[in-house]
């Protein structure tokens, strides 16, 4: 993995703003933010807390040259999606695609943060869902719960107890998923297919090879 | 000439003014204080029918002097326009009853300020005659623009499509000016994305298919002698004769200098790789559309422009200002390499960027191409390896980094051509002529060479005053193109700093100021504020003792001396603001419809109730610009203020004589009220420096109200702006009050 980010430091030389033009999804509007600040005022997270960086200055920092930083901020990992800078951006800046296409690129080149939490929901959820075409409730709440160990799991599984009940009683959850592989869809290899050209589509659009 | 003199009243009732005013008794004042000959009522004196009943009197029965006792002299000026006779206002509807509550107890008082205003208006229009208008004019209607560059060749080329002649004198060989060296000029129309052509070729081709233009290139103005309609202007050629030509008015259009770039070492100036704006443009001319290559013939693969070189510098030792056009500027500079080939870094370091209007959108066309904009200050710029290091504060990222680049661009600023400046002459005479080369460097900042532009021949000095920073800019929210040289106007980035497609705006608008100004010169009229008064100030030299007051303070050097060094005025020159008439300390300036006379004869005509009927009286001059309007607003606002004042306008604080102080106060008034606008430089003058000069006159009277054994406060001067409307009022009755708890005046009744 990491070689490829040593491929990607050595195409792109010095020209960071263009790497992420060129390699994140809808990077290439980096460059027409005007600072102004609207996105940060906007962001309902409370990023001073938790964000390495506002969107603005990730922004900058990619102009600025700052590749490893950039990469390897939780900032895009703590976007919550709810397009209220994207919609309020004097500049048109799609900033929230901006996000998942910088976290996509450093995951992809195996730059993202480790064990972050957001970042293990992504792939923890990928994984499941495209496993059977169908997602695994039980499963999935699994992974999560015992994530940090047996302890911390049983710790979270008891507080959300009620949940978890209520959910079974409409029928929503099936213990019984948890043994066996769960339901499936009834043409798994036709999703794996589809999964697998789309994959091919998106790589031949950005010019890379599989 | 000197016709029978026949004095006529007239009482309005309309408005409510007969319902709330005792008519009858306002006759009898009319009559018998006011001793006019003829006084009439009317029922609503300016409907056509009243009118009518005036002219009837003025063409059948003789009157010459008309009193009008009815509203505001600045309302229905339309209806009672008598340009035959001499006339004059009382001022009964914004100045008594809109002022004052409709009760039984303010009855009294209410009749008797009408009363006073009736009185006022008699005494007043005994005093005047009939302003016959200038008859010292000269009639040329050709306008004078002096430097071809974008403002100038606008400002020809607009005058010419009125109709009117244009000499338009270049001191260099060609038109143009600072535009012809650009490459291009930021956009001024759709979709203002790249740059375009700079627009001169097709203004030099217009100029020279005109037959209304006459072009002088190489040439300057060695003398400007005359007045507005009749000014004898030399014009120096080169090779050649020097000219004379007849000139209305003139338009001075010299445009600007780049801030000398060699005062700003710190920022690299003084090695190769390092440029302003100007020497990138030239560098991107000679490239003409291909790759910009530097002075040594490398291509330029790396540009970083420094936004603000020398300007906007809090320490004073460069450009205070921000001169407006840079920002666009480089934008338009780094799309010049861009659009070249969209490999070379291109880099703005800018505290704010400045892209006022469309602009914004041509940034973001910049963004588009690739234009990396960081916001930073630049605190060096090094020579490294085979270019420049620009050590920056990156203020986003509140980081100290460093950008390289084979090429950097200082954006400097403008300073204007403004020729001598005149104040600082005649601030430090005695100074010799200042060196050539040394002394320069040690100039002031935005201190332009000491060559004069205009050659004025006016006692006051060669060139057009300066206001800020050397800029001849007037005052630019009320009136914009007004200089203080009558029909001299400055256009372009003389006036302040201006784009280009300001600049051509501005050279539009002072044409057409100028074409109104060479108009009014021939008819004998006055231009703003007072455009179209008549009247002119005279002088009687007899009794004159040469102090030369009035040529010193007239803020538009209108006046200049004679052989025997009396004073000579240029009535069109003049701009009616009594300033000298004001200064004079033996009072022999007048005009003929305002005068020492004309004041003083109204305020002592009003009536002075003695000590013990507990009424006292305050005087108030209000300038007729701002609080006098200001007042006739508070009437039409129903804003109520003290019966006890009665307000006479003045044309500026400056023709305030302080004669009117002291016969005030020595008639027993309790206290005088001045109200002037704004002074010094956040100035609100219509005459610029009148209500500043004539604040100074009165700071002196102090001195003698002490020897009359007077308090201070019974002189009161007051700040006051057209929109003090609610404010005012209220300040009016505070002094009043004060006025009561000092006191009766001991003048009262001697
Ligand atoms: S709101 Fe848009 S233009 Fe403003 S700082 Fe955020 S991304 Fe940049
Ligand atoms: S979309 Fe993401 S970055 Fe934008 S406001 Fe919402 S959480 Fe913040
Ligand atoms: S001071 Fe005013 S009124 Fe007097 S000459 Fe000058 S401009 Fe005219």
């Amino acid at each position: 993995m990491s070689d490829m980010n040593q491929q990607m430091a050595e195409r792109y030389r010095n020209n960071f703003l263009k790497e992420i033009e060129e390699q994140a999804e809808m990077g290439d509007w980096v460059k027409m933010c005007m600072q102004c600040g609207v996105c940060s005022g906007s962001c309902p997270t409370n990023f001073h807390a938790g964000w390495d960086h506002p969107p603005q200055e990730l922004f900058m920092m990619i102009r600025a040259g700052k590749r490893d930083e950039v990469l390897e901020s939780n900032s895009m990992w703590m976007c919550v999606s709810c397009y209220n800078c994207y919609v309020r951006c004097p500049r048109k800046v799609p900033i929230t695609h901006i996000m998942h296409g910088i976290a996509e690129y450093a995951y992809r080149i195996g730059r993202a943060p480790k064990n972050q939490p957001t970042q293990f929901l992504s792939k923890t959820f990928w994984d499941n869902a495209t496993k059977t075409g169908r997602v695994n409730e039980v499963k999935l709440t699994q992974s999560l719960y015992f994530k940090n160990g047996i302890m911390d799991g049983i710790k979270q599984a008891m507080a959300m107890q009620d949940v978890a009940l209520g959910l079974v009683k409409a029928k929503r959850l099936n213990p019984m998923e948890a043994l066996g592989g769960g339901h499936k869809c009834k043409d798994i290899k036709g999703i794996h297919a589809m999964l697998d050209k789309a994959r091919e589509l998106e790589n031949k659009r950005k010019g890379r090879t599989a | 000439m000197a016709a029978e003199k026949k004095h006529a009243a007239y009482i309005c009732k309309g408005c409510e003014l007969g319902n709330r005013l005792d008519a009858a008794s306002l006759v009898k004042i009319a009559t018998k204080e006011g001793k006019m000959q003829l006084v009439r009522e009317h029922d609503f004196l300016c409907s056509a029918d009243g009118v009518a009943m005036i002219q009837n009197d003025i063409d059948n029965e003789g009157v010459t002097h008309i009193a009008i006792c009815a509203c505001s002299r600045r309302a229905k000026t339309e209806a009672f326009n008598f340009p035959t006779v001499a006339m004059s206002r009382g001022n009964l509807r914004e100045g008594v009853i809109w002022i004052r509550p409709d009760t039984d107890e303010a009855r009294e008082t209410t009749q008797e300020m009408a009363e006073d205003y009736v009185r006022m208006a008699c005494a007043e229009v005994k005093a005047m005659t009939v302003p016959s208008g200038n008859q010292n004019t000269g009639t040329s209607k050709t306008l004078l623009v002096v430097g071809g560059g974008m403002s100038g060749m606008t400002s020809a080329l607009e005058a010419s499509k009125t109709g009117y002649k244009v000499v338009l004198v270049e001191k260099t060989g060609a038109l143009g000016g600072w535009a012809a060296k650009l490459w291009k000029r930021v956009p001024n129309r759709e979709p203002f994305k790249a740059p375009m052509d700079n627009g001169v070729a097709d203004l030099v081709a217009q100029i020279e298919a005109d037959s209304n233009i006459k072009v002088y290139l190489n040439s300057t103005i060695a003398k400007t002698a005359g007045a507005p309609g009749r000014f004898k202007v030399d014009i120096a050629m080169e090779s050649g004769p020097t000219v004379t030509e007849d000139i209305g008015a003139i338009i001075q259009a010299t445009g600007f200098n780049l801030y000398d770039m060699n005062k700003l070492s710190h920022l690299g100036a003084g090695q190769a790789n390092v440029v302003d704006q100007g020497g990138l443009e030239a560098l991107a001319k000679a490239a003409n559309g291909g790759i910009i290559k530097r002075a040594d013939g490398k291509e330029v693969k790396s540009v970083v422009f420094v936004q603000c070189a020398g300007q906007r510098d809090a320490s004073k030792t460069h450009l205070e200002y921000c001169s407006g056009h840079c920002c666009a500027t480089s934008v338009k500079q780094a799309m010049y390499f861009k659009d070249a080939n969209p490999d070379v870094d291109t880099m703005v370091i800018y505290t704010d960027l400045r892209m006022p209007g469309n602009n914004e959108d041509f940034y973001r066309s910049a963004q588009n191409k690739g234009v990396i904009f960081t916001k930073g200050v630049v605190s060096g710029v090094e020579a490294s390896g085979d270019g420049c290091s620009v050590k920056f504060k990156d203020l986003i990222l509140n980081d100290d980094t460093a950008a390289s680049a084979d090429l950097v661009v200082l954006a400097t600023g403008m300073v204007p051509n403004s020729g001598v400046n005149i104040d600082a002459v005649a601030a430090a005479p005695a100074e010799a002529e200042p060196a050539e080369e040394g002394a320069e460097a040690a100039a002031p900042v935005a201190e332009v060479k000491p060559i004069s532009i205009l050659n004025l021949d006016y006692r006051q000095g060669p060139d057009m005053p300066q206001f800020k920073h050397g800029f001849n800019d007037s005052h630019f929210i009320c009136f914009p193109y007004e200089t203080r040289r009558t029909a001299i106007y400055a256009a372009g980035p003389l006036r302040r700093p201006m784009d280009i497609a300001q600049t051509q705006e501005d050279a539009t608008g002072a044409a057409m100021k100028a074409i109104q100004a060479m108009e009014n010169a021939g008819l004998g009229k006055a231009a703003h504020p007072r455009s179209g008064d008549l009247s002119f100030p005279t002088v009687r030299l007899e009794g004159c003792t040469q102090c030369k007051r009035c040529t010193v303070e007239c803020p538009f050097g209108a006046i200049d001396e004679d052989e025997k060094r009396f004073p000579l005025f240029n009535e069109s020159r003049c701009r009616r603001c009594g300033t000298c008439m004001g200064a004079c300390p033996v009072r022999v300036i007048s005009f003929e419809n305002y005068s020492v006379n004309t004041v003083g004869a109204q305020l002592k005509a009003v009536d002075i109730p003695d000590e013990f009927s507990e009424k006292p009286r305050v005087l108030i001059l209000a300038c007729e610009n701002d609080a006098y309007p200001a007042l006739d607003m508070a009437g039409m606002n129903r804003n109520a203020y003290d019966p006890y004042v009665r307000v006479i306008p003045v044309r500026c604080l400056g023709s305030v004589n302080t004669i009117w102080i002291t016969d005030a106060l020595n008639s027993g008034y309790d206290g005088v009220m001045l109200m002037g606008c704004k002074h010094g430089e956040q100035y609100q003058c219509h005459f610029v420096k009148g209500s500043e000069l004539g604040r100074y006159r009165m700071s002196k009277v102090y001195d003698t109200l002490k020897g009359m054994n007077l308090e201070e406060e019974r002189l009161m001067d007051l700040e006051v702006a057209i929109t003090d409307i609610d404010t005012l009022p209220q300040k009016i009755n505070d002094y009043a009050a004060k006025i009561v708890e000092m006191g009766p005046s001991p003048f009262k009744g001697l």
